[in-house]
């Protein structure tokens, strides 16, 4: 009897489990391509921002390599590069680098920097950075971020890479410094980063291309 | 027990037995993503399409589920529905679901859905708790709704921003700026806010609630001794 009841409630939670699984497999079959291409557009509407879609004409977003660097792109997470390339010569390379020390947390950014090292563009990604002070840092708060647009590594000098209370040349915030700190900070090991490793960023993997000298 | 009567379950989901402002249901969403109206709407009206699927399925294997495992199988049909809504959020209001992020796979947990499925649907008919779903969602939805528009307003000056997330480009003209040149007051969007504002709520149901209780009593009165003018 005790036995006969057991089986009986295995079933019936078996049958419910089969029906609730594939009812989500089904809404999965059905969505899956959408999502794909939902994020492919996030991820290209992002980095059209940073890189006007005429000045290149390769498929961005396949022409990515990821790399690694915890000490210059702030995460241990592979980090990755999307290149634009203009039949070939590159264009620009664009990264998404972390920095770890925002007021609180992780501050994702997205870095798009010009073949001979301007930058073309910050953006902020994810932060969890105050209401009202420190998400300043994003675009449609207030323009900061766009102070960055055409600096280099000596575009300021290396020692003016800060904020203005640090003795730099960048703004900060009323009541939020260590925000903008922290992306400057990253901004420039970011920089680092690229002129360092220029020419292995845009020859490496499959989708090569000639890099002009 | 008798089964309720449809205005009933209607009055009961929308105001007397609201899910977050009488049964104080669900509150982690419900503070998490009010800081605006659409955000608050957009989870307010997940929650109620999965508490409306939910109360159905269980309403219909109300007869074959044996009461010992009967929490196993709701959890399980709640869960297939949530995620099934996750994916289709991520499929056709993708900003959205960025926005509301781990907020609705959390439905889950969300304990008024189970609530309902235990304490209504598992009892009565299908009609029955269909009805009760879209009377409780809706309860919750438009409180989370109220909400956001009262932290929105105060905190950005600002009603129904990002409503292009939910409705499309063309409805940016719904963007309404109260307040020009505002600068914002921090604390209603900050998680303190939300707990204040829905303190305020309660307390503005409850003062509805004791009026309404007092001109019935007064009514009352009245029709007892209709010559005596108290």
């Amino acid at each position: 009897m005790i036995v006969q009841s057991m089986v009986r409630n295995a079933v019936l939670l078996g049958i419910f489990a089969v029906i609730g699984t594939g009812m989500v497999a089904l809404t999965h079959e059905n969505t899956k391509t959408r999502i794909a291409e939902n994020l492919r557009q996030a991820l290209l509407a992002n980095l059209h921002e940073l890189v006007p879609p005429d000045t290149y004409n390769n498929d961005i977003i396949k022409d990515h390599i990821t790399v690694t660097d915890q000490a210059q792109l702030g995460t241990a997470d592979p980090v990755p590069v999307y290149r634009a390339r203009k039949d070939g010569t590159p264009v620009a390379a664009v990264l998404t680098p972390v920095a770890p020390d925002g007021y609180n947390g992780d501050i994702k950014l997205m870095v798009a920097i010009r073949y001979d090292g301007t930058i073309l563009g910050v953006r902020v990604l994810a932060h969890n950075e105050t209401p009202g002070l420190g998400d300043a840092i994003e675009i449609s708060k207030t323009p900061w971020v766009t102070s960055f647009n055409g600096r280099s590594l000596n575009n300021p000098k290396p020692a003016k890479w800060h904020v203005k209370r640090d003795g730099g040349v960048f703004d900060q915030f009323t009541g939020a410094t260590i925000t903008p700190r922290a992306v400057v900070k990253a901004v420039h090991k970011c920089l680092e980063y690229y002129m360092s490793n220029r020419d292995a960023l845009f020859s490496k993997g499959e989708h090569k291309g000639k890099p002009a000298a | 027990m008798t089964s309720p009567s449809y205005s009933s379950i209607i009055r009961d989901g929308l105001w007397s037995n609201n899910p977050a402002l009488v049964q104080i249901l669900g509150l982690c969403p419900l503070l998490a993503v009010t800081a605006t109206v659409v955000n608050g709407f957009a989870l307010g009206l997940a929650t109620a399409v999965v508490l409306v699927c939910s109360n159905v399925t269980v309403s219909l294997i109300r007869g074959i589920v044996k009461p010992e495992v009967r929490i196993p199988v709701f959890v399980m049909v709640i869960a297939s529905f949530v995620t099934a809504i996750e994916l289709a959020m991520n499929a056709y209001f993708h900003e959205l679901y960025k926005i509301l992020g781990i907020f609705i796979p959390l439905i889950v947990t969300n304990c008024n859905i189970i609530a309902r499925a235990e304490a209504f649907a598992s009892k009565n008919t299908v009609s029955k708790s269909m009805v009760d779903g879209i009377a409780t969602g809706l309860g919750f939805t438009l409180v989370l709704m109220l909400l956001g528009a009262m932290r929105e307003l105060i905190g950005r000056g600002t009603l129904l921003t990002q409503a292009s997330l939910m409705f499309g480009e063309s409805a940016k003209w719904m963007t309404v700026t109260v307040f020009d040149h505002y600068n914002g007051y921090l604390l209603a969007i900050l998680p303190p806010g939300a707990f204040l504002g829905l303190g305020f709520l309660i307390a503005l149901k409850n003062v509805i609630d004791d009026r309404l209780k007092r001109r019935a009593l007064a009514q009352q009165a009245a029709q007892a001794h209709p010559a005596g003018a108290v």
